[in-house]
């Protein structure tokens, strides 16, 4: 394999930006897919993904393209995952390749997470060239776009292709500009085996399909590979690239290449992402740089919503960790709840994927508990605990202090808003760090926050304040001490688990109040009166009451209304199988989740 | 399982003047051609009924709406004809028509009489101007007064007055006023009910955009909690949650509808429940004037768990209650075995009573029916 004919690259964008349908207009312009078997979006192959119109896991296709140099070019076009939660992984991606597009829309401009792919890529000495999109819509700003990202980010623009993905507009541009402004990959082909593993799936019938960037050295079927980090050895089945949307089987992968490696692996766990791959039999010195264990950084309670089906839902979790070796889950069980798992996620997104999965694929009804960030736990005896369930949070007594994780957030915002998403950032708890105007409209602010106020509302609270125009970033920077309470939830006198959260001092009585407020809401009137009542050490400082029940009857029933009315009885009856109770009070599953949607506003 | 040696029917006009803001039935306003061939379509239904379904006697008869009233006289003498005609009528039928205040006429009401029409309900709702306005009503109370002249003149004694609480800005005063104005009038039935907002009505468009102000969950009870006490007061009875009457003239046609009687339902968007199902006509009106016989879609095939279930939520509506003994008569099951838990649950929670043969609401179970029905689902 002639390695200056292989280009290896990425698109990196702001969510909406176009990635996904430059990367198809892409793969249709090298004609390898009949348009019949194009699916509307061939990378993005999992429903829920194309629903939210975002990538989750990254994958790669390889393309021919023949350019008019007259050469033909292999393409490895590596797609990588837009999203905060996912940048461990956008970073292992962006390892794999040699250069990137960068995708601007000619109407929003440059965004802050944007900039945040775009420093991971350069970070990773990509070279990138910037193409800007959407230029047949009418807000389009091309020109002022293009001074922007030389003037915000840096890179040269003045050639950047103008194109419009949706139409077809000036495609093949781009896929020139791949061929002279990626770098072909370096390496050595008879070198020992280093090979990235930038992602990795679990099939059923091949086991681990690990997929790799080859640095140096071959790889074939029966060469003996150990992963350097994990120390798992096998011997190859079956090597191969990715054609669009199927696997296609080659007689060997060299350095420069892209491809895939199964080897009867069997779980996902032995693949870690960011691991180096090398022959067990000939091995390179050094692992490849960069690799990081993943910890999950929100943790929230799941249960089913139907008891009888825990043990469905303990499946389906297994069958989703076969595919997603960041989900991680234990045993967890709660008096309101019942049997259910403690779950740990990368991130807010990270958590809404696996449930919709969950609730998607696996066709389980969830109550899933607030969100909570891991809490470090300094005890009187000198041990230290991760706390991950408010509920396990020891006697008061037992505690020295405790640490909460801090993030460095970076937002960007056009300059009407500044004020109010500095107020924000304030009433969040943040530090303030710097602002710097990127051009005459818009300013980067960075802010120090404490995590556990960023995973309830934040992004909803940035965008109703900011009325949509602030974009955000942020990166776990460590643990600091903190003044924090553990808030616990009466309802009808009885203490319910699952809506105990941990809370900052401060903001005890704010959210103490504003939960009975919600809760309220959410629970339907009963037969008798129920109190609510927010308590922190015992001490009530919040309450509110559910009035008993005055009315619920039907003052009209004759013969056309029968079924129509015994329709709503049984809805009526049906709603409360779903609700859950705790002593003689009825609540639903949705009050659970609804310390989550405490409207700032109120 | 014992069935009913009776049956009813019902007959839909689904013409009106204009449509009322609450109202939520198959209704429109029409042309003179469109009404007589939908009179032609009914009369070929009610003939197919009769000879190819119905094979008991009738006991009850309904013409409802809409607002049937709005017919010319001959059209209902027509539609009675045929029924007369094609059916097997009980000697002392109860033949009931909806009509509105404003739409009646002396020669109307003479047809009805001719017809062999037996009771006139009256669709008032509100003896106050305002109200009636709120409502979107065609008429005023002035109106109502006349139309009560016309029919008791005619010789009609059995009359019902349709009223409503919970108009939007309806206070408990002027509810008093309407009950005690209508009752003064002594008809011999009245219907008292709680407005209920459907979704696709102009009332619940506005209940959506929290542009209607009716009166609160405490304050509904205190009306309807009120009515019962001030009817009793002028000797009517409550017999259903939002049925009174003196005695003997309780509505036996709707009582049917809580006690299991099969009916048959003519013309478009009727319901029908006969040989355990649940039937309905489509709601499309030239469809049904090119084909009335192509009707009676099965809805609900009803099991005998089901015929229980009904039983129960249907029969507890009334005062009354049902009877430990005609359950067990008709389903030969003992209703203590089949719903014991729910029953002594309600019992505990202070909403059913016991007493002897009977099961009935209490009045707290009055106000939460629906609590209790749930548990006969």
């Amino acid at each position: 394999m002639d390695k200056s004919l292989i280009r290896n690259f990425c698109i990196v964008a702001h969510i909406d930006h176009g990635k996904s349908t430059l990367a198809d207009r892409i793969i249709e312009k090298t004609g390898l897919l009949t348009a019949r078997e194009m699916q509307e979006q061939v990378l993005d192959n999992m429903d829920l993904e194309r629903e939210r119109g975002i990538t989750i896991k990254s994958q790669a296709v390889r393309t021919v393209f023949k350019s008019k140099d007259g050469n033909e070019y292999i393409f490895n076009l590596i797609d990588t995952p837009g999203h905060v939660d996912f940048n461990y992984e956008v970073s292992r991606s962006l390892a794999a390749c040699d250069g990137a597009i960068l995708v601007v829309d000619a109407a929003q401009g440059v965004e802050a997470q944007t900039l945040a792919n775009v420093y991971l890529a350069l970070d990773h000495g990509l070279d990138v060239f910037p193409v800007i999109n959407k230029i047949d819509l009418p807000s389009a700003e091309p020109e002022r776009v293009i001074e922007e990202i030389e003037d915000v980010i840096g890179i040269e623009a003045q050639d950047a292709p103008l194109i419009s993905a949706k139409n077809g507009i000036g495609i093949d541009e781009v896929l020139e500009a791949v061929v002279t402004k990626v770098p072909a990959p370096k390496g050595d082909e008879n070198a020992p085996l280093s090979a990235l593993i930038f992602d990795s799936l679990y099939d059923s019938y091949k086991g681990v399909i690990v997929f790799v960037r080859i640095m140096d050295g071959t790889v074939k079927k029966g060469t003996k590979i150990r992963m350097m980090a994990t120390g798992a050895c096998e011997e190859v089945v079956e090597v191969g690239y990715f054609g669009a949307g199927r696997f296609i089987p080659c007689d060997e992968l060299s350095a420069g290449m892209v491809g895939y490696i199964t080897a009867s692996i069997k779980t996902l766990s032995e693949t870690a992402v960011g691991d180096t791959v090398t022959d067990a039999d000939n091995p390179c010195s050094e692992p490849l740089p960069g690799y990081k264990k993943v910890q999950p950084v929100v943790y929230c309670g799941v249960y089913p919503a139907d008891s009888s089906k825990y043990e469905d839902l303990k499946e389906a979790l297994e069958k989703l960790q076969l595919n997603d070796a960041s989900l991680f889950y234990e045993p967890e069980t709660s008096l309101a709840l019942g049997f259910g798992y403690r779950c740990g996620f990368l991130g807010l997104l990270h958590l809404d994927i696996i449930q919709e999965r969950l609730e998607r694929e696996y066709d389980l009804d969830l109550v899933t508990t607030a969100p909570s960030v891991v809490y470090k736990v300094y005890k009187t005896d000198g041990t230290v605990i991760d706390l991950t369930n408010p509920s396990n949070l020891p006697d008061p007594s037992e505690i020295d202090y405790m640490e909460e994780p801090i993030v460095d957030a970076e937002i960007m915002v056009t300059k009407d808003y500044v004020g109010s998403i500095m107020e924000l950032c304030q009433q969040r708890r943040g530090r303030y760090i710097s602002m710097e105007y990127i051009d005459a409209g818009r300013a980067l602010l960075k802010y120090e926050l404490p995590l556990n106020e960023i995973i309830y509302d934040f992004f909803d609270a940035l965008k109703s304040r900011s009325k949509g125009y602030a974009s955000f970033d942020y990166d776990l920077k460590g643990y600091e001490k903190s003044t924090l309470a553990k808030l616990d939830i009466l309802i009808n006198k009885e203490q319910v688990d699952a809506l105990s959260f941990i809370v900052h001092g401060d903001s005890a009585y704010d959210r103490g109040r504003r939960m009975c407020e919600k809760l309220k809401e959410e629970i339907p009137r009963h037969l008798f009166e129920i109190p609510i009542q927010a308590c922190v050490g015992g001490r009530v400082i919040a309450r509110e009451t559910v009035k008993a029940m005055r009315k619920d009857v039907l003052a009209k029933c004759y013969g056309g209304d029968i079924t129509r009315k015994k329709k709503l009885l049984e809805k009526q009856k049906e709603g409360k199988k779903r609700m859950r109770q705790v002593g003689n009070v009825e609540i639903p599953q949705s009050a659970f989740m609804s310390v989550l949607k405490l409207d700032e506003d109120k | 399982m014992k069935i009913s040696d009776t049956s009813e029917i019902y007959i839909h006009i689904p013409f009106c003047v204009r449509k009322c803001l609450y109202c939520d039935f198959t209704s429109f306003p029409a042309d003179d051609d469109i009404r007589e061939k939908y009179v032609d379509a009914l009369t070929q239904e009610l003939y197919f009924i009769a000879n190819e379904k119905c094979h008991t006697a009738i006991s009850a008869v309904f013409i409802g709406g809409g607002t049937p009233s709005v017919l010319p006289g001959d059209k209902i003498q027509k539609i009675m004809e045929c029924v007369r005609s094609n059916f097997d009528l009980c000697d002392d039928a109860e033949i009931t028509i909806e009509c509105n205040p404003g739409t009646l006429s002396e020669d109307k009401v003479r047809a009805y009489k001719q017809s062999g029409i037996n009771r006139i309900s009256l669709g008032l709702q509100s003896s106050n101007d305002e109200e009636l306005k709120k409502l979107g009503r065609i008429h005023t109370y002035d109106d109502f007064l006349k139309s009560r002249e016309l029919v008791k003149n005619a010789g009609f004694t059995n009359i019902n007055v349709d009223l409503m609480n919970d108009i939007p800005g309806q206070r408990i005063k002027s509810w008093e006023q309407t009950l005690r104005n209508v009752s003064d009038l002594e008809p011999s039935h009245i219907s008292a009910y709680s407005l209920i907002v459907e979704d696709d009505t102009p009332f619940g468009e506005m209940k959506k955009n929290g542009e209607l102000e009716i009166p609160d969950e405490d304050t509904d009870r205190m009306m309807y909690h009120m009515t019962s006490g001030i009817l009793s007061e002028y000797g009517y009875e409550r017999y259903e949650i939002s049925n009174y009457a003196k005695k003997g003239y309780e509505c036996r046609h709707n009582t049917g509808y809580w006690t299991g009687v099969p009916y048959y339902g003519a013309g478009i968007d009727a319901s029908s429940y006969y040989d355990n199902c649940r039937f309905v006509n489509s709601d499309d009106i030239l469809g049904y004037i090119k084909d009335p016989l192509n009707g009676h879609f099965l809805i609900e095939k009803l099991k005998k768990n089901d015929l229980m279930s009904e039983y129960m939520i249907l029969g507890l509506r009334m005062i009354k209650g049902v009877s430990y003994s005609c359950f067990e008569e008709r389903f030969s099951e003992s209703l203590d075995k089949i719903y014991e838990e729910r029953i002594a649950k309600n019992i505990a929670d202070g909403l059913l009573k016991r007493d002897d043969d009977r099961l009935f609401l209490t009045e707290r179970g009055l106000d939460l029916a629906n609590v209790v029905m749930q548990g006969f689902i």
